[in-house]
């Protein structure tokens, strides 16, 4: 999942600003299974804010909508009657949640009300912890399902670096080395000398290092929509 | 086209560490960190404590990820100050093009040793918010700068003409990293990658390190790859003790953290406040002289393990102590190239 995490609501207020009209709206999905952006923490916003506006003795009018996703433009669409009669949204959606309102509603002034974190899983209740870089080229085949990329706070290809002492990264105790996670599930499998040949440079063009990315399903297009 | 590999002298880079290295001597490196700042003065000041005890010496490059002056630069006023130096060349902070740029320039300006190193993590350093490269690693590297030496082509593939960069090329090892049953492997790969020295990470559990090398010479590595062992004169019990404890892939025995203990033991148990300014200058001195003791103790046991092809003396900040190290271990005077060429 992307996982998220609430922005303090001192910067929350700072970006509503002067705003008379808020909407607060959620997103059904990834955010919602990290406790970061759902109809909860949408409810527990509008509380917060409700209760600093009396204090500042501003009149506002401040709702809230959640919808399953807000990153797919139908979704979206259900909220546009809540959307055009607000000054300003606070999205707790992921950054994509943000960028859809913006794309769909190009009159809307929208703010993100949450940080997108990383593409995770929780591993403990109230834990979650990244895996997954996006880089466009997996090689999990080769790392006993364990992403270095994401993992290892150095992005190695031929980890582990000096700083692997007792199985956790010279960044922090609480980060295990992946590498060293690496080599015990090799071994594991009885595959280690996967370790032993260099791994070459990675070609990070399928990464963000080359640029947005895009991709063309034409299995899946409209025939209308054909380039 | 296959540039020849070796040159007339039998060597690759031509460069002393390397010629040394390849007559059978026991090879002398220390380390040179450069300042924060423009002062040239302060690498000349160093250079001229370095003059002579050593065969080549390692200019760090942003090491513990603190700015400092490029390893490139001072290593220009090292070679004009008649000191071989070694560039250290991280993966944190340049990306492969930037990488290949510095040392098509290193090696025109004179530099014919490099070590290759991924890199402290930038948030032990003084810029903790910079974005890091990591485009490569040092195991890449090592495969870049071999390619662009042995087969005159960048990283992309793309063959060059005129002279390629030359170098005799380092990296570095951690016998105590983690996983420890990993390591000699890991040293086979940098052998895999081409590799031609290594410089070890800091020894002072020297039956650990023999255990290391019983696997590195078990793996035939010692006969591909010039091993330097790394040490360092400890300053007092407390650097002894925040080493053993912090810093990754570092044994310090107690019996060492006792035995710079013991050396302050005079000015022992008294509160700070009654101790004054010339006692801990005289507490200082005897930890330091303890400390260069131990590190010659280490060298004289090192020495004795098959496979070790030399030391690295790392006296951080305390360039003073590595001619007293080299002369007290034995190793002064350093051979001269003529005495290489001889033997």
């Amino acid at each position: 999942m992307i996982t998220a995490e609430r922005k303090p609501l001192e910067e929350v207020k700072d970006l509503i600003g002067e705003a008379r009209n808020v909407l607060v709206m959620g997103c059904g999905t990834c955010v919602t299974v990290c406790f970061a952006g759902g109809s909860r923490e949408a409810a527990e916003l509008v509380v917060s804010l409700r209760m600093a506006t009396r204090l500042a003795g501003a009149p506002r009018e401040i709702t809230e909508t959640t919808v399953q996703r807000q990153c797919e433009w139908e979704y979206l669409d259900e909220a546009r009657a809540d959307v055009e009669q607000a000054d300003v949204i606070v999205s707790l959606a992921c950054g994509i949640g943000v960028q859809a309102i913006a794309e769909r509603f190009p009159d809307a002034r929208v703010v993100p009300g949450v940080n997108t974190t990383f593409l995770g899983m929780p591993t403990e209740h109230g834990i979650w912890e990244e895996r997954c870089a996006a880089c466009g080229e997996c090689i999990l085949g080769i790392t006993a399902g364990i992403c270095p990329i994401a993992r290892c706070a150095k992005s190695l290809l031929n980890g582990p670096c000096g700083g692997s002492e007792a199985g956790h990264c010279e960044v922090s105790p609480d980060t295990p080395c992946a590498w060293q996670l690496i080599h015990d599930r090799l071994q594991r499998l009885g595959v280690l000398d996967v370790l032993m040949q260099p791994q070459p440079p990675k070609n990070w063009k399928s990464s963000r290092d080359g640029g947005p990315r895009r991709i063309v399903r034409d299995d899946l297009r409209l025939a209308g929509e054909q380039e | 086209m296959t540039a020849n590999p070796i040159s007339e002298d039998g060597s690759l880079s031509g460069s002393r560490l390397e010629r040394l290295l390849r007559a059978g001597h026991f090879a002398v490196t220390a380390e040179l960190g450069p300042p924060q700042s423009t002062d040239a003065g302060v690498i000349r000041a160093k250079a001229s404590l370095l003059r002579g005890a050593c065969d080549a010496v390692n200019i760090t490059d942003n090491q513990t990820a603190i700015v400092r002056m490029s390893s490139i630069g001072a290593g220009t006023i090292v070679l004009a100050e008649g000191l071989e130096p070694v560039i250290q060349m991280t993966c944190r902070d340049r990306n492969r093009l930037a990488i290949q740029a510095d040392l098509l320039g290193a090696y025109a300006l004179g530099m014919r040793n490099l070590l290759c190193l991924t890199g402290d993590h930038q948030q032990f350093g003084n810029h903790p918010t910079a974005k890091n490269v990591f485009d490569i690693d040092s195991v890449q590297l090592v495969q870049m700068v071999t390619a662009m030496r042995d087969d005159r082509v960048f990283q992309c593939g793309e063959a060059f003409d005129g002279p390629e960069p030359r170098f005799f090329v380092g990296a570095a090892a951690a016998p105590f990293g983690g996983p420890v049953e990993y390591r000699p492997y890991r040293l086979a790969k940098k052998a895999a990658a081409g590799v031609n020295f290594v410089q070890t990470q800091l020894i002072y559990d020297v039956p650990a390190f023999g255990r290391y090398m019983a696997k590195v010479r078990e793996l035939g590595l010692h006969e591909r790859v010039f091993i330097l062992a790394g040490v360092g004169p400890l300053k007092s019990p407390g650097m002894a003790r925040y080493m053993a404890k912090n810093v990754p892939g570092l044994l310090v025995p107690d019996e060492l953290i006792d035995r710079m203990t013991e050396a302050g033991a005079a000015w022992a148990g008294k509160p700070a406040e009654e101790l004054t300014p010339q006692d801990k200058k005289a507490r200082a001195a005897a930890w330091k002289a303890e400390g260069i003791r131990i590190c010659v103790e280490l060298i004289g046991r090192i020495r004795e393990i098959e496979g070790v092809a030399g030391v690295h003396i790392m006296a951080i900040e305390w360039e003073e102590a590595v001619r007293p190290i080299a002369e007290g271990a034995g190793l002064l005077p350093r051979p001269t190239l003529e005495e290489a060429a001889a033997s």
